[in-house]
């Protein structure tokens, strides 16, 4: 079988795979990083999104063997070691931006590239369209685009609804 | 230092605590969970929507690598498992019951519909079970399908059960067709209007998932399962499929990743996984595709329905007369028959005073995928098709139709209101609701909109919908006298640990409503306890005692009721406990959120105190009260809720390309008392969603052979995130009368208001082009032929 190496949230793994085995297979099955969903079986839920290199990427719509070499973030990877969360992922539970949970790893880590592709900020028109490829049952994704305007703020150094909040 | 806590009782929009697991990708899915020695199912499924097995040959799939096992319907045969049994049963207008075929957990003989299950290959790894079900060879000679139920009930049909002559399931009526032939006769206007509730698939983002898993040397099992209902599926699977005591069938429902009444019924995976289990003697995981859940997992709605509504001269509702035809399905799922039926045909009066009502309902048996309870479940059928009819009485009246609506609200003392067709509202205020909603919609000051949109050369309409349905289900002895073969209680344990910490645990399932936080309210109000203190346990049967699970809006009504009544008996034994230590007589001790006192002294004991006393009985009335605090509660409920409200949607119309945009949405619902505002919110704001997904993007659509043409998510259009636009959300509270809490539900109200709000303002919007309706969903596709294939009516 081939052997993959690659960097999985700054720990470097070598697996062995079929040349079949998807990026998400290899990631909750061999790694065992659960976070990381599926939902479907066409390239349209975003549940399974990653970053690979730095860039959102639907790591069911990559072999695991393209991946060689390749540096991995996955939801399990955002927060900081002390468990301080990422500033989207705060917004997420300030805003009540997930319900069942699902969608919600892919959807941060979407959200987390699209806020970093748009560093002048993001009008609600935007973000609505950055979130096309993610897809929610739950929320309605009002919350989800309010949430990613907040972190955005944040993560830019913008002063944000939250930091407001916060005062 | 003295700073007070935040307040976290009932009122707060206390931040949910549940996501913390989720953001950071602990959240513990069926398909996360993984045992030792575990292997994979995979199914083999028909691709023919009806057709007889001539035969199945095994013997190369056999010898493919890595297979365990393979098991087909002859095998469940062989050991008498039982057919997936149906939870309600309905009877005729002559009172026999209904048609019930066998729906064997593996095809025996015929397959019904694509997707049926015909055999189950078991292999070391996913992908060895899927290239093994590839090498089954199955010779089918195909039958003539009966996709729609057009075609299931015409003559010389194809029959698709022996048991269910003519494909029906039941013929069913409610009301007294006398009393409304009298009406109808001494009417001044009799509308007529037809309309189709078209056909969606659920869709939860985590497709359904099981384990099996067999212990050979306790004989017990264990199913771990993507349920709304754990203890349902283990009664059901345990006494009627599998036939395993509960004593030794332990059901799991953990994280959930969204149901909206898909994970409610106990499908044929999860008692194949578990029998097969003890089979292979090792943990056996089946996780579905998206294209599998198309084909498999129940749908909803699909219903074909002629009304007529009988007005008087003054506009005023004489009667309404209703025939539906509704969709079973291949086979009856668990809650099929009741939902055209004791979820439909009751909630037809809506908000209005209506004098009598006669509906019929006939079931019908087709080559498609199992139909039941999808959020809402009868009432979102009944709403539209009262709203939309409203909508076309009041424009063939002559009448606004807001005044028409206001002119037929259940008066504001009219509660309790007695419906003609079975059920008593308890309380509400249709006037308050929609005077709200018309204000935070601007719909005085909609013609400006209007106006506005045309000089840009867009078709901009308002819609509005005036709704109240059924939840909180519901009192045992009345559902039972229906039809249902469970009873609809809550169980709730409140367990108070020595040191004060709090464990709830509740027959009630969370699957993206929040009940940890929002029961953890419940006890933060009653008992004092900071939510950090309280652990909120459900989806295990091992755990809680019993429950019969969440949907119908069900959890906070009744399974919250459960809680409150347990804390109600924690309080007094805490009092009892309470006026031992502190000497005083019983009747003198007081109890607020967390501290007892002797009434009218400064002699108080905490919670805490009261539970080191209760587990460290050193100074205790032994002899009278017994060690410990922990209460457990069954709560049955003494009538359904009735949350209502009214919304309002505002679209814009490209007449180019007829897309339907939405540009404003107002929701103003009475949930009875709201614990956390900002969970509701988001509830309504979701059920908001699919409700507009239904009326513009949603339709699982089959083809005359019974093949879905929309399964997969490239072809049934999930709404998406710029596909909708902000909805207001606001409450108006009339307390639910009947529960401690004064709660009603908050989980079906938008699915259930909005898409005739959104059908009407289409319908609005192309006031000029002579449309009196537009069906559901209306895609561009048809709004374009619409615009260009009718009569301009504008004077140019």
């Amino acid at each position: 079988m081939p052997q993959v190496t690659l960097t999985v949230n700054g720990t470097k793994h070598t697996v062995e795979v079929e040349a079949r085995t998807l990026l998400v297979e290899l990631l909750r099955e061999k790694l065992r990083l659960t976070g990381t969903h599926v939902g479907c079986d066409t390239s349209q839920c975003g549940a399974c999104v990653v970053h690979v290199g730095g860039d959102s990427l639907k790591s069911c719509t990559i072999l695991a063997v393209q991946c060689d070499g390749a540096s991995v973030t996955t939801i399990e990877g955002l927060a900081a070691a002390d468990g301080t969360l990422h500033p989207m992922q705060e917004a997420f539970r300030e805003y009540h931006a997930l319900q069942c949970g699902f969608c919600t790893p892919g959807m941060v880590m979407s959200a987390i590239d699209l806020v970093n592709k748009h560093p002048g900020g993001l009008t609600e028109q935007e973000i609505r369209e950055g979130l096309e490829g993610n897809l929610c049952r739950c929320t309605g994704y009002h919350n989800i685009v309010k949430a990613i305007a907040a972190a955005s703020d944040v993560m830019q150094g913008r002063r944000s609804e939250l930091a407001r909040a916060a005062e | 230092m003295n700073v007070a806590a935040p307040f976290e009782g009932i009122g707060a929009s206390v931040r949910r605590k549940e996501d913390l697991r989720f953001l950071s990708g602990r959240g513990q899915y069926t398909d996360d969970i993984n045992r030792p020695g575990q292997t994979h199912a995979y199914m083999l499924r028909s691709p023919h929507a009806h057709a007889a097995i001539r035969s199945i040959d095994l013997a190369a799939a056999r010898a493919m690598p890595g297979v365990l096992a393979i098991f087909t319907g002859a095998d469940l045969a062989a050991e008498n498992i039982g057919g997936i049994p149906c939870g309600w049963q309905i009877h005729n207008k002559d009172g026999s019951p209904m048609a019930e075929p066998m729906h064997p957990a593996l095809a025996i003989g015929k397959v019904r519909h694509v997707g049926d299950q015909v055999a189950v290959v078991i292999a070391e790894t996913r992908a060895q079970a899927r290239d093994a079900a590839e090498a089954i060879v199955v010779e089918y000679d195909v039958l003539p399908a009966a996709a729609t139920m057009a075609q299931a009930l015409a003559a010389g049909a194809p029959q698709i059960h022996d048991a269910a002559p003519g494909n029906l399931c039941y013929d069913w009526h409610i009301g007294d067709r006398a009393v409304l032939d009298a009406a109808f006769a001494k009417a001044h206007k009799v509308v007529a209007f037809e309309t189709t509730n078209n056909r969606l698939v659920p869709n939860a983002m985590e497709p359904r998932a099981a384990i099996g898993d067999f212990d050979p040397q306790s004989g017990d099992y264990t199913l771990y399962t993507t349920s709304q209902n754990p203890h349902v599926i283990r009664l059901l699977m345990g006494a009627f499929v599998l036939h395993i005591p509960e004593s030794k069938l332990r059901v799991v429902a953990p994280d959930v990743g969204g149901g909206f009444g898909s994970k409610i019924y106990h499908y044929a995976e999860e008692a194949i996984v578990t029998w097969a289990s003890a089979k292979v003697k090792r943990p056996i995981k089946w996780t579905a595709d998206r294209t599998e859940s198309f084909v498999s997992d129940a749908h909803g709605r699909d219903h074909v329905t002629k009304a007529e509504l009988a007005l008087d001269a003054g506009g005023k509702i004489l009667g309404l007369k209703v025939h539906t035809h509704a969709n079973m399905g291949a086979y009856l799922s668990t809650f099929a028959p009741c939902v055209p039926t004791y979820l439909y045909a009751t909630l037809l009066s809506g908000v209005y005073s209506m004098p009598v009502i006669y509906a019929e309902v006939k079931a019908v048996f087709t080559n498609t995928v199992p139909v039941d309870a999808y959020r809402g479940a009868g009432r979102p059928e009944a709403t539209y098709l009262l709203e939309r009819l409203m909508d076309v009485a009041a424009a063939e009246i002559g009448l606004d139709k807001v005044e028409f609506r206001r002119r037929n609200f259940v008066p504001v003392d009219g509660f309790p209101y007695q419906t003609p067709v079975a059920l008593q509202y308890d309380s509400g205020n249709y006037f308050a609701t929609l005077d709200a909603a018309l204000e935070t919609a601007g719909w005085a000051g909609f013609e400006a909109r209007r106006k506005a949109a045309a000089a840009q050369g867009k078709l901009r309409g308002i819609g509005i919908s005036t709704y109240v349905e059924a939840c909180g289900i519901a009192p045992s002895a009345v559902v039972g006298s229906l039809g249902a073969r469970a009873g609809l209680y809550e169980v709730g344990t409140i367990r108070v640990h020595p040191t004060g910490s709090v464990t709830v645990l509740t027959g009630a399932h969370s699957h993206g409503q929040g009940h940890e936080t929002t029961f953890a309210q419940l006890v933060a109000d009653r008992l004092g306890v900071p939510i950090a203190n309280v652990d909120i346990v459900h989806g295990d049967t091992a755990k809680v005692p019993f429950g019969m699970g969440t949907y119908g809006s069900r959890s906070l009504a009744v399974g919250g009721s459960a809680m409150v009544k347990a804390m109600d008996k924690i309080v007094a034994k805490g009092k009892r406990i309470a006026a031992h230590l502190m000497e005083a007589s019983v009747e003198d001790v007081e109890f607020e959120r967390g501290t007892f006192r002797v009434t009218g002294t400064d002699k108080t004991k905490t919670l805490t105190d009261i539970s080191l006393a209760a587990y460290v009985p050193h100074n205790y009335p032994i002899e009278e009260i017994e060690p410990g605090l922990e209460e457990t509660a069954f709560y049955d409920p003494k009538n359904f809720t009735y949350p209502g409200g009214c919304h309002i949607a505002e679209v814009e119309i490209d007449p180019e390309t007829g897309k339907v945009a939405m540009v404003n949405f107002t929701a103003v619902d009475d949930v009875g008392r709201v614990i956390n505002p900002m969970i509701v919110e988001g509830q309504v704001q979701g059920g908001v969603a699919q409700g507009i997904g239904q009326a513009l993007l949603e339709s699982a659509i089959y083809d005359a052979h019974g093949q879905l043409i929309s399964g997969s998510m490239m072809d049934y259009t999930m709404p998406r995130a710029d596909d909708l636009a902000p909805v207001s959300v606001a409450t108006h509270t009339t307390l639910c009368t009947h529960n401690p809490l004064g709660v009603k539900g908050c989980g079906e109200v938008g699915a259930i208001g909005s898409p005739p709000a959104v059908i009407n303002a289409v319908v609005d919007a192309l006031r000029d082009y002579g449309v009196r309706h537009v069906e559901m969903p209306a895609t561009p596709q048809k709004i374009w032929n619409i615009i260009n294939g009718g009569r301009r009516m504008a004077a140019e």
